[in-house]
């Protein structure tokens, strides 16, 4: 099925969130859309779901305009949608899952699992998925589970597919798997939409490319377009992709982490024994895809984990066993992987989220009464020298983007007089100028002679990042590598294979 | 089932689906134009505003695909709790509306004056305006001022009526109020008030030979204390164990009612002597708070009290560190956490601050309001009343004040409706609860009213954003 939007506009009050957006794809075609977050990708994705409506455009399928009122409109006229964030229901099986909201039934309503498993095991089979259709959806792997997304939009008989940054909780295997099946199913005719703003995947797959930016299509590539052509399409200017920063100085002082072992409420094992140091004045990547004990792992170092055992100890001293207020006093900065819900208070000011962590005494406490004087003063000047785009220190953070917010973060971790610094994922959600922002005030702490470290799940950053990187899968060490190691080697570690003592092959680490 | 289909037979892929340089498919986007001028149209409109909203806009519409029940939940209290002051006012005139309705509708005239509307439609109308002109006129005269008063003195005595009503309204709703900023729905306000007044009331008749103001200042302690730990009860559960507050507060106010029941029925407890009715002997005279105006008004100190009270829980919010933290945990426990502040700490801190400022409800009831001695019924609702008071006022301590002043006034001014006009008190009961009805429901509100709702790009902002540019200049303007 053609699939056309034509002059798509969707506003949310005064903003323009996609503005006479254009676009048609072909069957048997995988049509990447490539933008920022933030560009309007989602947006676009939504109207053409029916989650919303648009304000002006069409939506044509084989050149009858649609009107979706919902998604089951759309999915009614063959359009599926594997969402970033998998709508499946954990506690059912993948049956289950796949004919929610399509319940077929026998006389006294029963359930017809058989014919939802009947038709599990035939897509699976057809792509060889290989799931099982009784397995329980909790049980899956990540990977498994957004095949079930797959299927259950195909097992509506969806002509068109459209997958919301897919690749984002995936492995570069399973990456690669995925792509696989992109293409087999564009083989098969279907007309595939694919929302990204990784370039590498958007090169290996695409048949043509659309550049989404600021809600406007700002242009066509074709597959062939470097890297660089690319991201400056979507950005708008030339992007420093590499990090500017000296060889590190390494001095005296560390972190040393030693047999670390986190233990999740359910009893398992999420920090399996994980040993690691860190000298002052370096930074040490973690790298690995996402969920495989990063975030325990910087959460146990600020003493937010109920169960911990091992050792941590920051120039000599004991951490694990500590209060959270008692491991910041110790030093410890810590930029949390979600900053909505761990990082900031959302409904408070940018002020009052700059003293958040400083309510315990002076400069911004005094007998009990808080030193609004004093805060505020501290907030402007971190506002300024951080340079939090806002209309003042009394705006609410929520109100704020996500590069925004993080700088409020950044701004606060960093205000304090530090001995270790850990950042957690400190540039997702934010836009390409935050980010260089935010590298270059890591890079800068590390200057300062103090361990840093940081969790990152892109490649890319771990690399421009890293001094040394330290892969983790399934909660423990795959190995600790230099910055300059191969990619291919990177990816496979995050794979859970240890890196082979010898070999370094053409590398093209940037 | 069926093995591996051999896929039925695929068209080649590349034939048709080969990208075209930029070619005609997509119509508008600049045809034709390669990088360079794509550059441009962008760089003409980086404008920070713009781009920030867009942001803003992807970072909200990320947020509901999350199916994060808790945090929905959350944000839903929030809402309920925090609705400004243009939904309460909202809310109060939409409950007016609807209860002249019911008045019109359970008027005995207008029903009289309805079946021959069509022939003498006037008689109708004049019934329609006599009844809800009568009713809100007598409950302002009961509320406020009476006009068929001889003085100055006697016209007022409604509105210190109103006021005495108020006073433990509004120490209750501060004690939920409170809670609410903190996350918490406290729901045993009931409890906390019965144990206030037990301990409160005990030590008013049973405690003798101390003087005056000691006496007094003693049993409001007491009350406090009583009521801040039967919060605390809930508070340290919650804290150590997790368990849920409301269920918990609900369970305690079952404890406390029938505990105090049972010291009323037990002679040599809090029976008062010689009688066989569950009821304590009156409180000695060195422990009554003080009439505020003369013997000849109700009101009593107990109103200072309870504004005191106001603006302690002002600075504990919006001043002090603890209250600070009581807030963060409140919006959002994890972050709190994270931030250093122990979040059980809060949550036990808060209870008893709360269940200490139902207390003082509580001691007002029996030390102020009824001081002849009490039965079990010395909540007279107040503790459940103090939640509407609460969420009305928005869960602020002004708010708190004037909706509690609100509440008062219906109360003491729905009598007076049933005694002039003989409407029934529960109509008036009725607008209450559905003042309620419409707070818990701001976007319905908004909507009538057409006040901006808040889940939208309010449209001045935009404006602002273009009109005054952001602090620090763009650092991202060229290629």
């Amino acid at each position: 099925m053609r699939l056309e939007l034509r002059g798509i506009t969707k506003r949310f009050g005064a903003l323009v969130a996609n503005d006479h957006i254009d676009l048609v794809v072909e069957p048997g075609e995988i049509h990447c859309l490539l933008g920022e977050n933030g560009a309007g990708k989602s947006t676009l994705m939504n109207v053409l779901y029916g989650l919303y409506q648009a304000d002006e455009g069409q939506i044509l399928l084989d050149d009858a305009v649609q009107e979706f009122d919902g998604p089951g409109d759309a999915m009614a006229a063959g359009i599926g949608m594997v969402h970033q964030h998998f709508m499946l229901v954990p506690v059912f099986t993948v049956a289950e899952n796949v004919m929610l909201g399509h319940e077929s039934t026998r006389a006294g309503g029963v359930l017809d699992l058989d014919a939802a498993r009947a038709k599990v095991t035939e897509i699976s089979a057809r792509f060889g998925f290989h799931v099982d259709p009784d397995a329980l959806v909790e049980d899956l792997p990540v990977g498994v589970q957004q095949r079930v997304e797959i299927i259950k939009a195909l097992s509506h008989d969806a002509d068109i597919l459209v997958f919301d940054e897919p690749t984002a909780v995936l492995t570069p295997q399973e990456t690669d798997e995925l792509m696989g099946i992109m293409r087999q199913l564009r083989d098969e005719g279907t007309a595939i939409v694919f929302i990204t703003h990784k370039l590498r995947e958007v090169r290996e797959v695409a048949d043509r490319i659309t550049v989404i930016r600021h809600g406007k299509v700002v242009g066509e590539a074709s597959p062939s377009a470097s890297d660089g052509e690319l991201a400056s399409l979507m950005v708008g200017r030339a992007v420093e992709l590499v990090v500017a920063k000296d060889e590190p100085t390494l001095r005296e002082n560390a972190l040393e982490v030693t047999d670390l072992e986190v233990v999740g409420p359910g009893g398992q094992v999420l920090v399996d024994r994980v040993s690691f140091s860190v000298r002052g004045g370096e930074v040490l990547v973690v790298a690995g895809v996402q969920g495989n004990g990063q975030t325990e792992l910087t959460e146990a170092l600020l003493g937010l984990q109920e169960q911990v055992r091992g050792s941590i100890q920051l120039d000599g001293q004991e951490l694990v066993g500590r209060t959270v207020r008692q491991i910041l006093r110790a030093g410890v900065g810590f930029v949390p992987e979600d900053r909505n819900t761990d990082g900031l208070v959302g409904e408070f000011t940018i002020a009052e989220n700059l003293v958040l962590d400083r309510t315990d005494g002076p400069p911004f406490v005094r007998r009990g009464s808080l030193q609004l004087r004093a805060r505020d003063s501290f907030a402007r000047e971190k506002v300024a020298e951080f340079d939090v785009r806002t209309q003042g220190i009394e705006t609410r953070v929520g109100r704020l983007s996500g590069g925004n917010q993080q700088k409020v973060v950044l701004a606060r971790e960093l205000s304090r007089e530090l001995r270790l610094f850990v950042a957690a994922q400190p540039t997702r959600g934010v836009d390409v100028g935050s980010i260089e922002f935010i590298h270059k005030r890591i890079v800068e702490t590390r200057d300062t002679g103090i361990p840093v470290v940081v969790v990152s799940t892109e490649l890319d950053e771990a690399v421009a990042l890293a001094d040394r990187i330290m892969v983790m899968y399934r909660g423990s060490v795959v190995g600790i590598v230099p910055a300059d190691t191969p990619r291919d080697t990177l990816g496979l570690m995050m794979a859970g294979i240890p890196p082979e003592t010898g070999p370094q092959n053409e590398g093209d680490a940037a | 089932m069926s093995g591996e289909t051999p896929r039925p037979d695929g068209r080649e892929p590349e034939p048709e689906a080969v990208p075209e340089p930029a070619g005609g498919q997509v119509p508008d986007a600049d045809p034709g134009s390669p990088l360079a001028e794509a550059l441009e149209t962008v760089d003409a409109q980086a404008e920070p505003g713009l781009a920030e909203e867009l942001q803003q806009e992807a970072a909200r519409e990320q947020t509901p695909v999350v199916a994060d029940t808790g945090a929905r939940w959350r944000d839903a209290f929030r809402r309920a709790t925090s609705g400004g002051w243009a939904v309460a006012l909202g809310a109060i005139v939409l409950a007016v509306i609807a209860g002249s309705i019911l008045i019109i509708v359970t008027d005995e005239r207008v029903q009289a004056a309805a079946p021959y509307f069509f022939a003498r439609p006037a008689d109708t109308l004049a019934a329609v305006g006599r009844a809800v002109g009568g009713a809100y006129s007598a409950l302002f005269q009961g509320a406020v001022y009476n006009f068929g008063a001889d003085s100055f003195a006697v016209g007022i005595r409604p509105l210190t009526q109103t006021l005495t009503n108020a006073t433990p309204l509004i120490a209750a709703g501060l004690g939920v109020a409170l809670a609410f900023r903190a996350g918490l729905f406290n729901i045993g306000g009931q409890g906390q008030m019965l144990m206030a007044a037990t301990a409160a009331g005990w030590i008013g008749f049973g405690v003798t030979g101390l003087p005056f103001p000691w006496h007094m200042l003693l049993c409001v302690v007491a009350g406090v204390a009583a009521g801040a730990l039967w919060a605390g009860i809930a508070g340290l559960l919650k804290a150590r164990t997790g368990a849920h507050e409301v269920i918990v507060t609900i369970m305690l106010n079952y404890v406390a009612f029938y505990l105090l029941s049972y010291f009323l029925a037990t002679p040599g407890l809090m029976q008062a002597p010689g009688s066989a009715n569950p009821k304590t002997p009156p409180m000695a005279e060195s422990s009554v708070l003080p009439p505020l105006l003369g013997d000849s008004y109700n009101l009593h100190w107990g109103f200072v009290l309870s504004l005191a009270a106001v603006v302690y829980v002002w600075w504990l919010l919006n001043r002090s560190s603890t209250g600070f933290s009581f807030r963060a945990v409140g919006e959002n426990p994890k972050a709190a956490r994270v931030a250093g502040i122990d979040v059980s700490r809060a949550t036990v801190y808060v209870m008893l601050i709360a269940g200490g400022l139902v207390g003082l409800a509580g001691a007002q009831q029996v030390l102020g309001t009824v001081t002849t001695g009490f039965g079990a019924d010395i909540d007279a609702g107040i503790g459940f009343d103090a939640i509407t008071v609460a969420l009305l006022g928005g869960s602020s301590p002004w708010g708190v004040l004037g909706a509690g002043i609100l509440f008062g006034g219906f109360k003491a001014g729905g009598s007076a409706m049933q005694a002039a006009e003989g409407i029934p008190i529960e109509i008036v009961l009725v607008v209450q609860s559905l003042i309620v009805l419409f707070i818990a429901a701001p976007p319905l509100v908004r909507a009538i009213f057409r006040l901006p709702q808040p889940d939208r790009v309010p449209r001045t902002r935009r404006r602002r954003a273009a009109a005054a540019p952001t602090t620090a200049p763009t650092k991202g303007g060229q290629a």
